[in-house]
């Protein structure tokens, strides 16, 4: 029997008990064995890009916020970083502080909301209730800190929205304590629990080359050994006056991964730490102008999911004129084809929940318009076409000779 | 014992309607201890009565490509095996309600019935979850049933009998015997996480990859009869073990037996829930690994050891 014949087509997703938000996987499986992987995007898509142009700067900063239930400080904070720029506005150093302070925040929930959904996803649902009861101590914090346990709706053009009194820093040192702690306690049990590195080791492989050359971002590229980390390489925020280490890991498995955010959260626990005790007094905001001026600006920013891209165009009026958002698992996506490759069926759920992925975030939509005189082109119909567009426009490209063609 | 008694014992108490409540008093063990051990509150008592009848009151749904009869049987082949195996074990007294030479064969073959019907309902309900689910549910089989065959075999040896109330007998006689099985005991206790498709061996229900394998496509009634089944599996699966590798309090006053053999089931599933607690779900071939690799070695061992005990007594 020829091999065709013996695959199988497994559909995880759109809809699938392992994938929280809708995704497709086609998964060609031989036994076990993994042959090829077909990935579908946009069952998510919002429109969020595009709602961004119809509102004013205010307003897009929680629509962009709301990007992304988990690390919705990081869409906010990229983007008024990027409508900062473009205004010209010098961010209060107090602010800075804040931002940073509950960026890492967000970080350690980040990141302690994945181990559980690791450990979920491998069969340990015993990790999952424990990371996850942990959690609460820092989403009870973020609550207090800013009101809510997700958007945080802290970020404003120009500043944060609300001050960290001195009571407050007690309660913040007494959980990052209680976490580095049980954080210590999960590094020993990742170490030497026996079924959870046969299940994590060796498997998600993707070498540093491969990550450098399909764009791999945050701790996924780390534990290829990248050494890349947005707050080192291009600080915002308060992160030039911060001290920390840009965990790596040579790995380059989902092991890698697991040991990567867990060192990256003992980091930040120092992190937190140290913008605790040097913050700044002063004012947390500056006076924004509604009408931001024209200009274009770039913003990055390292989220717990790695690099977070924004990018904003004014044209002078009170609303933008094309926000682009390239979320971190849109830089991620391309790795996981590589890392799927010749695997078992049953790590396709880790090893996808590896690159901590966040489908709605960086799903998008391709939309093909077939106008009324649609028509089918042959190759040599296509060329004079486009032979012809160009000498309207006062261009020949007629006289240009492509490699091996000898009709043109 | 005339005809009606018989059905009595065998439909009321000791046999089907008994050893369902049994087996839904087991689930809430597992569920609550499991809920605890993982800092959570756990189900109320009731809970495992409460989804069955649920389930009892649900849609039942059949795949229009599902081959009809063996859908619709399998679920019924699950239970009745589980249930005709527990008439053969002994609960509290030193004999069991039927018992005969080779009893121990007879119940080992029952209980391999479920996981039979996991596969052919699975496989017959021509989804592609059902049909992995299916197929590592019968390439597991293999893995955890010899080594539990061996360990079962390795206590009988040193009571020169096939028949388990006759194991359970020589080993009341001969109070600190059992002590040479508890190597046999642990591999039962993984065999039975196997047969009961529990973490770290429940690939052929695992959930982030096949749904909920070979039980995917059922619903309603039958979905109430296989968990049933897997719950009085559990039951019996326990009782068996704790006959043969527990053989104490079996001369006491009936109600005295009773509640020293609950105590005994309740180690024995308090034992697996903490099991289940404790690792994660390891992948098929490792699965097949492992129990080729370590816990048949360590059953034959047991045998050896048995042989070698025989000798010196």
């Amino acid at each position: 029997m020829p091999d065709k014949e013996r695959i199988v087509r497994v559909p995880i997703g759109p809809q699938h008990p392992a994938l929280k938000e809708p995704e497709s996987f086609m998964v060609d499986l031989q036994g076990e064995k993994i042959s090829a992987v077909t990935l579908r995007l946009g069952y998510n898509h919002r429109g969020i890009e595009k709602g961004c142009e119809g509102r004013t700067y205010v307003q897009d900063v929680y629509l962009v916020e709301r990007v992304c239930g988990i690390c919705s400080q990081s869409h906010s904070t990229a983007f008024v970083q990027a409508v900062e720029e473009i205004a010209g506005l010098e961010l209060p150093r107090r602010a800075a502080y804040i931002r940073t302070l509950i960026a890492e925040l967000e970080r350690v929930h980040s990141h302690l909301l994945w181990l559980g959904v690791a450990g979920h996803e491998i069969g340990f649902d015993t990790l999952l209730m424990y990371t996850w009861r942990d959690r609460e101590l820092v989403m009870d914090l973020l609550a207090e800190l800013t009101g809510n346990r997700v958007h945080y709706g802290l970020n404003t053009v120009g500043g944060v929205r609300r001050d960290i009194s001195p009571e407050q820093v007690p309660s913040i040192l007494k959980v990052v304590d209680a976490l580095e702690d049980r954080t210590k306690y999960y590094i020993e049990l990742a170490m030497t629990e026996e079924t959870l590195a046969q299940r994590l080791s060796g498997i998600g492989k993707l070498s540093k080359e491969d990550a450098v050359l399909l764009g791999a971002v945050g701790p996924t590229a780390r534990a290829s050994g990248v050494d890349r980390d947005t707050r080192r390489d291009d600080p915002y925020a308060a992160y030039g006056e911060l001290e920390f280490q840009v965990v790596t890991d040579d790995r380059c498995d989902v092991f890698g991964r697991t040991v990567v955010r867990l060192g990256e959260l003992m980091q930040t626990y120092s992190m937190i730490r140290q913008l605790v005790k040097q913050m700044p007094d002063g004012p947390i905001t500056v006076k924004a102008p509604l009408r931001i001026p024209a200009g274009e600006a770039v913003s990055r920013y390292e989220a717990p999911r790695g690099e977070d891209v924004h990018y904003v165009k004014a044209n002078g009026t009170d609303k933008p004129e094309r926000v682009k958002i390239r979320a971190p698992t849109l830089a991620n996506t391309q790795s996981v084809a590589k890392m799927l490759e010749n695997g078992y069926l049953a790590d396709l759920p880790i090893v996808v929940a590896a690159i901590d992925p966040c489908f709605s975030c960086t799903d998008r939509m391709i939309a093909v318009k077939t106008p009324e005189d649609a028509r089918t082109m042959g190759w040599e119909e296509l060329v004079q076409y486009g032979v012809r567009w160009y000498r309207e426009r006062g261009v020949d490209v007629s006289k240009i000779k492509m490699r091996g063609d000898s009709t043109a | 014992m005339t005809v009606g008694t018989a059905v009595v014992n065998i439909l009321v108490f000791p046999g089907f309607l008994f050893l369902v409540a049994l087996g839904l008093a087991g689930e809430f063990v597992d569920r609550k201890l499991y809920a605890r051990f993982q800092n959570r509150q756990g189900p109320p008592w009731f809970q495992p009565a409460a989804d069955i009848l649920k389930l009892f009151g649900k849609e039942n749904v059949i795949p229009e490509e599902a081959d009809r009869t063996t859908f619709n049987l399998a679920p019924v082949f699950a239970l009745a095996a589980v249930v005709a195996a527990s008439l053969y074990i002994p609960l509290w007294s030193a004999t069991s309600l039927f018992p005969f030479d080779g009893d121990l064969i007879v119940v080992l073959y029952l209980l391999l019935i479920p996981t039979l019907s996991f596969f052919l309902g699975g496989w017959y309900s021509r989804s592609v979850f059902a049909t992995l689910g299916a197929v590592r549910a019968i390439t597991q089989v293999f893995a955890y049933e010899i080594p539990l065959f061996v360990a079962l075999l390795a206590p009988s040896l040193l009571a020169n009998s096939w028949s388990i109330s006759k194991i359970a007998a020589y080993y009341a006689a001969h109070p600190w015997l059992w002590l040479v099985n508890l190597i046999g005991f642990g591999v039962a206790l993984v065999s039975l996480l196997g047969k009961l498709e529990r973490v770290p061996f429940d690939t052929p229900e695992a959930e982030t990859e096949i749904v909920a394998g070979s039980f995917t496509e059922y619903s309603g009634r039958r979905l109430a009869f296989f968990r049933l089944a897997i719950n009085c599996e559990a039951i019996v699966g326990a009782s068996l073990i704790a006959a043969v590798f527990l053989p104490f309090g079996l001369g006491l006053a009936p109600w005295l037996g009773f509640l020293v053999y609950l105590g005994k089931v309740l180690l024995i599933l308090g034992i697996l829930a903490l099991l289940r607690t404790l690792f994660a779900r390891l992948r098929i071939d490792q699965m097949i690994n492992f129990c080729w690799k370590v816990v048949a070695p360590i059953a034959f061992l047991q045998v050896l050891i048995n042989l070698v005990v025989r000798e010196l007594i």
